[in-house]
């Protein structure tokens, strides 16, 4: 029994509505609580394979999914915030896939129910989760979830992302941005040097007398000698970085005067940008999946490794190798699909295989990207080759890598919303 | 035309072949003009006044990037090569000149290529005399020479299964839109089967450039490869 009953009576004295237990079709029922890149993809799949055979019901509070995918080029100056949302109408209208707004707050797994903010519970067959990430209390002393507003994370996609981007346009001439880069394992591993390099571009057009700090508690990080090489070349003077052996692995932050504490000392700054350390979304912590901060899941499927009719995707798992990112995210989602498929109607179960390629922008037309393929072993999802951008490379190459990979991202959002 | 682009150190290295001191001669080049004259004429000139006609001028060809002549407007697909870091290394020549489009599909060479290997060869070798310095181009045995993707008649008549290639593409999907459109990344859709068959084995075989799709390619079988080339061929949208 794993149902959060403080939660679901507090919900249900809430509204007068009467909690209803949604009627089970004949057809077997696949719930999917998340609507982001693991969970839209699973639905997607599911509805367009089984041709009816089963019903599909995706869970996501947000009528509008703004990616975290592209963001930083938001902030750059390279995309528009209009060009990150993405709705659920052809889901629901071509694929038939039951789309309800609304919040995932417990999950029965006895009954097999999901609970929902609004009261109501819903049966499943499988279940299937792709929450994202929540942050680690206490990862950054100082910063709580609350802070956010002072001092955005902007690391899930919509209004903190925007937030972020005001703060950005309101920065005094000649002012200083930092950034409080997260532990490992986080999402997107080149994600938050990403964002530096596109803060940097907007500032380089808009303040170019700002400075950037970035505190980062990790030794190294993603792609760092492209990153640098770039740096250098685009941002000279701009970016300071300071890594554990500064004191960049014990940093406390003061929202309220906006200071960031550094080895003892209180440094004052323009805005911050903290990106805490991560777990698993809160929902897979309540179903009851999670061991430590993330769900461990089968190599070769994406089951969940405590309950066999439970599917977890995308960031919120532990899985072996793969980076959390979009692009596995989806992957995973691709073999999900078919073995759940396989599990309720018998159709073919084809052997798993994942990849992920990571496409980061470091200035205009400057692109680099990193990538591998997986398989699954009995122990884990294990890298079996990979590549990544050369340092030195001519300008025609990272100017087709940066291209390719606007062509990724119409790519995936079509193969996430139809 | 321009002589700086020569990549010559590019070429000492080209994988697979046998280095200097090895020296059995590429082919014969006297050969090679007459089959210049007959195959390649129409459309490229080579030698002192050679300039850029319906193809590019081919002096020079050891070691350019591919797409990368000043005043010729190539097609999309070559311009991408290049960008992706496609190189003129003779094996790479080679497996152009036998088939063009299991190297760079969608180009404006109107050409089947030339399946003799000793023909091909000759050809290579009255190339090499308008290079830079022919002389430092290395010698190849032939049998060194790698013939495009190795794609023995068994492999091209393998009957994919478009069920488990419509499996396989949600691989491709996450950036080749099924619907054909371009943009940025290209259209995998309706290729004829064999010339989608024969590129996916020029990249498992490193001889097309982009290091993403040398990793997808480089793990699908020969079995994979024919069920998406199945799948990819009869879509419709
Ligand atoms: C700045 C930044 C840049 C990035 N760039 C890239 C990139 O270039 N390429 C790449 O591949 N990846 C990138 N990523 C990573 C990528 O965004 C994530 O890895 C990916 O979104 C993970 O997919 P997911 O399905 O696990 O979670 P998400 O996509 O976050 O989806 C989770 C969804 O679940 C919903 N949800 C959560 N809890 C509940 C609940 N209880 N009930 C109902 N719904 C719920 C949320 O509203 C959300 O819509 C980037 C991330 C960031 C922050």
């Amino acid at each position: 029994m794993t149902l959060n009953r403080r939660l679901f009576l507090g919900s249900l004295t809430a509204t007068l509505a009467a909690p209803m237990v949604m009627a089970q079709s004949a057809k077997p029922r696949v719930v999917v609580v998340g609507g982001g890149a693991g969970g839209a993809t699973v639905a997607r799949y599911l509805a367009k394979d089984s041709k009816g055979e089963m019903d599909v019901v995706l869970i996501e509070p947000a009528r509008t999914y703004y990616t975290c995918f592209f963001s930083n080029l938001y902030l750059g100056g390279f995309r528009t915030f209009e060009s990150l949302g993405h709705t659920y109408g052809k889901l629901a209208a071509d694929y038939g896939i039951n789309v309800v707004h609304d919040y995932a707050v417990g999950v029965d797994r006895d009954a097999k129910t999901v609970t929902l903010a609004s009261g109501s519970s819903l049966g499943y067959d499988k279940l299937v989760l792709s929450p994202g990430i929540d942050f680690v209390e206490g990862s950054v002393p100082g910063w709580s979830v609350e802070s956010q507003n002072a001092m955005p994370h902007a690391y899930k996609g919509g209004s903190q992302t925007q937030l972020l981007m005001a703060q950005l346009a309101a920065m005094p001439a000649g002012g200083t941005f930092a950034m409080v880069a997260p532990p490992n394992p986080y999402r997107c591993p080149p994600g938050p040097y990403e964002r530096i390099s596109m803060v940097a571009s907007h500032l380089k057009a808009n303040n170019p007398t700002a400075k950037i700090l970035l505190l980062d508690p990790k030794d190294k990080f993603s792609k760092q000698g492209l990153f640098e090489e770039g740096w250098n070349k685009h941002y000279s003077g701009m970016i300071t970085r300071i890594g554990p052996d500064m004191g960049g692995n014990a940093i406390e932050v003061r929202p309220d005067t906006m200071e960031v504490v550094v080895d003892g000392e209180a440094e004052k700054v323009d805005m911050c940008n903290v990106i805490p350390g991560q777990r698993a979304g809160n929902i897979a912590s309540l179903a009851g999946v999670t061991e430590g901060n993330w769900a461990p899941v089968h190599p070769d499927s994406m089951l969940s490794k405590l309950d066999e009719n439970v599917y977890v995707l995308g960031d919120s798992t532990d899985q072996g190798d793969m980076p959390k990112s979009g692009f596995s995210a989806n992957s995973q989602a691709k073999v999900a699909a078919n073995h759940i498929r396989g599990a309720l109607t018998g159709s073919k179960v084809f052997p798993a295989k994942y990849s992920n390629t990571c496409w980061s922008l470091i200035a205009a037309d400057d692109g680099v990207k990193v990538g591998a393929s997986y398989e699954p072993t009995p122990e884990k999802i294990a890298s079996v080759e990979s590549f990544i951008s050369q340092t030195g490379e001519d300008a025609a190459l990272r100017k087709a890598t940066y291209e390719e990979s606007i062509g990724w991202y119409t790519g995936i959002t079509t193969d996430m919303f139809g | 035309m321009g002589s700086g682009r020569f990549l010559l150190a590019l070429l000492l290295t080209a994988p697979g072949l046998v280095g200097p001191g090895a020296a059995e001669t590429l082919g014969d080049a006297a050969k090679g003009a007459d089959i210049f004259g007959k195959e390649c004429k129409q459309c490229h000139m080579v030698g002192p006044d050679a300039k850029n006609r319906i193809g590019p001028s081919l002096n020079g060809i050891y070691g350019r990037r591919a797409g990368s002549m000043d005043g010729f407007k190539y097609s999309k697909s070559m311009a991408r090569m290049g960008a992706d870091g496609l190189d003129w290394t003779i094996e790479r020549l080679d497996a152009y000149i036998e088939n063009p489009k299991a190297l760079v599909s969608g180009t404006r060479m109107n050409y089947r290529g030339l399946t003799d290997p000793t023909q091909r060869h000759d050809l290579m070798a009255f190339l090499r005399d308008y290079s830079d310095s022919p002389q430092n181009i290395p010698e190849a045995q032939p049998t060194a020479i790698r013939t495009v993707p190795d794609l023995a008649p068994e492999i091209l008549a393998l009957e994919g299964d478009p069920e488990y290639g419509e499996y396989l593409s949600a691989e491709c999907t996450t950036c080749h839109q099924k619907d054909g459109s371009a943009d940025g990344i290209p259209s995998i859709t309706n290729w004829p089967e064999e010339d989608f068959v024969a590129a996916l084995h020029a990249y498992k075989v490193k001889l097309r450039p982009h290091p993403v799709m040398q990793m997808m390619a480089g793990r699908l079988s020969n079995e994979e490869i024919a069920a998406l080339a199945a799948y990819y061929a009869t879509i419709e949208d």
